[in-house]
């Protein structure tokens, strides 16, 4: 095969940093302060209490997690408060050979949807954690692994990771 | 003939400097059930398609579409967001509408604007990142440069500017949902700080949070309904050339041709006389007289004087921004048109209270991106 040569003339990093390139710089600083809202904001509160909560849709029956004041089906308001277990099995996953960035890690980042139990369909988005990727499956029942009460902060990482439930330890699910 | 198109149902929050007890689904909520009651529809199965108005850095979120359908009655159904105006929401629903594809289509718009903790930053980004972004100066001095350039071409004096802000200030006392009403007159105006010069701080409008969904129905569809629909005669939309820093942007040539659109569709030759009241772009003072003269409802430099004569109030000729307008209600995002198109409605129906005029048959709206855009859009909306 010949060596296809293409039109131009070729840049590479050190043209750009001598500054042999002309650039243009505009770094990014968006800053922005979510309101969480009336569902949102009890959730990330009972988390700091190391609890998960949902609301629930007397209408369709189903209780909502993560909660909101609606109910996307029959669009009505919830209708109650109702706390759920800390615990539920794994609806689907992924190992994550990449970061966020598409840099690779050595060992991968263990990515699962969580049915809570308690909880009607769809789940959380979390880690697993405790446990070997290769025993990880769908239907696999885990547990919230939390972080001590004083460092939790009413965020999503207040749960550091779910493992599998040991029924030696926790009873059976 | 244009294909009839009716605004059918209108539904919004309050509208307030700040929000910190709702989120924007919760806002948003609350406005879709209110518009779906007033149009006396159920929200899963009568409405066909879903639209929201929104601009992805204005929520912090990318791809925006994906978290709108819960909140409107949207989920598993036609959803997209058109990042534009609550207008140019409206004109995407008419197509739709008019392609016979729908018959229901749900607009919303929103904002959040007390989340936005670097509303400079976000200004900043919508500037040209070659020529003026490097300048480093706070993106509302070109409203100062518009402002200018229209007092000087016009004549339009800055007291005549400051009765639009007192007039529009005052008419929102009379809006129990408007977030900025206060009893100012126009020396308070001219006496506040410097902003960006010609323009005083009380010049530039403030921001507010709130939510608002507005429901449209093909002439079929609209005619079964027990709701007295409100007709969409005539919308157009129109963007300048996109240089921002090579024009003096006197003019307005953007509400001009938007307006011309509009004025086509519903078949008005002198707008003045078909148009009985007006709530347009307000975002800063000059704002108002400068869309006025561009929507031809005045001649070129005469709205600023009939302004201060008293001809735009509420009990004057050609009432504009009865509502309060954005310097009265709040600057709104891509809500800001759709706001001034519910005080429409409300008129139009005679349903607005204290504030309702006496000769409201037709009325038109206008929107403006804001700074740095010359993107505007027009709808014109009468009972019959």
């Amino acid at each position: 095969m010949t060596e296809r040569t293409l039109p131009g003339t070729p840049l590479s990093d050190e043209d750009m940093q001598q500054g042999k390139v002309l650039t243009l710089n505009w770094p990014a600083s968006l800053r922005y302060e979510w309101d969480t809202g009336v569902a949102i904001g009890r959730f990330l509160r009972e988390l700091k209490n190391g609890r998960i909560i949902g609301r629930s849709c007397h209408r369709c029956q189903r209780v909502l997690i993560p909660p909101r004041m609606f109910c996307e089906r029959c669009f009505r308001p919830t209708d109650a408060w109702q706390f759920v277990q800390d615990s539920g099995s794994v609806n689907t996953y992924s190992l994550s050979h990449l970061r966020w960035d598409a840099s690779r890690v050595e060992e991968p980042i263990l990515v699962a949807v969580i049915e809570i139990d308690g909880s009607s369909q769809g789940g959380l988005l979390h880690y697993l954690g405790d446990v070997r990727p290769e025993e990880i499956h769908i239907g696999m029942k885990v547990k919230a692994v939390w972080k001590p009460a004083e460092e939790r902060e009413g965020s999503i990482l207040d749960i550091r990771h779910f493992r599998p439930i040991d029924t030696a330890q926790d009873g059976p699910a | 003939m244009p294909t009839k198109v009716a605004i059918i149902g209108v539904g919004h929050t309050a509208f307030r400097a700040t929000s910190p007890g709702l989120s924007y689904k919760e806002l948003m909520f609350e406005a879709a059930t209110r518009a779906y009651e007033d149009a006396g529809l159920d929200a899963r199965s009568e409405i066909d398609s879903f639209l929201t108005c929104s601009e992805d850095l204005a929520e912090g979120t990318s791809i925006f579409d994906e978290y709108v359908p819960d909140q409107i009655g949207g989920a598993e159904r036609p959803v997209y967001t058109v990042s534009g105006d609550t207008i140019q929401g409206l004109a995407t629903a008419y197509m739709q509408i008019a392609s016979g594809i729908v018959d229901v289509v749900s607009v919303e718009a929103h904002s959040k604007a007390s989340n936005v903790v670097t509303p400079g930053e976000l200004h900043a980004f919508a500037l040209d990142p070659i020529f003026v972004r490097p300048l480093g100066f706070n993106a509302h001095a070109m409203a100062g440069l518009e402002a200018s350039a229209y007092l000087a071409t016009t004549s339009t004096t800055r007291e005549q500017c400051a009765h639009v802000v007192a007039k529009n200030r005052r008419n929102a006392l009379a809006n129990p949902s408007a977030a900025h009403a206060a009893a100012i007159d126009p020396q308070d105006v001219l006496s506040s700080p410097p902003a960006f010069a010609p323009l005083t701080e009380l010049e530039v409008s403030a921001p507010a949070d709130g939510a608002l969904v507005i429901v449209l129905a093909s002439e079929e569809r609209a005619k079964k309904l027990k709701r007295q629909p409100v007709w969409l005669r005539g919308i157009g939309w129109s963007t300048g050339s996109g240089i921002t820093s090579g024009t003096d942007g006197s003019s307005a040539d953007y509400a001009r041709s938007a307006a011309e659109m509009a004025y086509r569709m519903a078949g008005i030759g002198d707008p003045r006389q078909g148009i009985d009241f007006a709530e347009v772009d307000d975002s800063y003072s000059y704002k108002e007289p400068q869309h006025l003269e561009a929507l031809g409802l005045f001649g070129p430099g005469r709205a600023g004087a009939a302004t201060a004569d008293g001809a735009t109030a509420r009990d004057g000729d050609l009432p504009v921004n009865v509502s309060g307008g954005s310097l009265g209600v709040g600057q709104l995002f891509e809500a800001s048109g759709g706001q001034k198109v519910a005080e429409v409605v409300a008129q139009l129906r005679g349903e607005a209270g204290p504030r309702q005029l006496k000769k409201a048959k037709t009325g038109l709206a206008q929107s403006w991106r804001g700074i740095p855009t010359a993107t505007g859009a027009v709808v014109v909306l009468s009972r019959d």
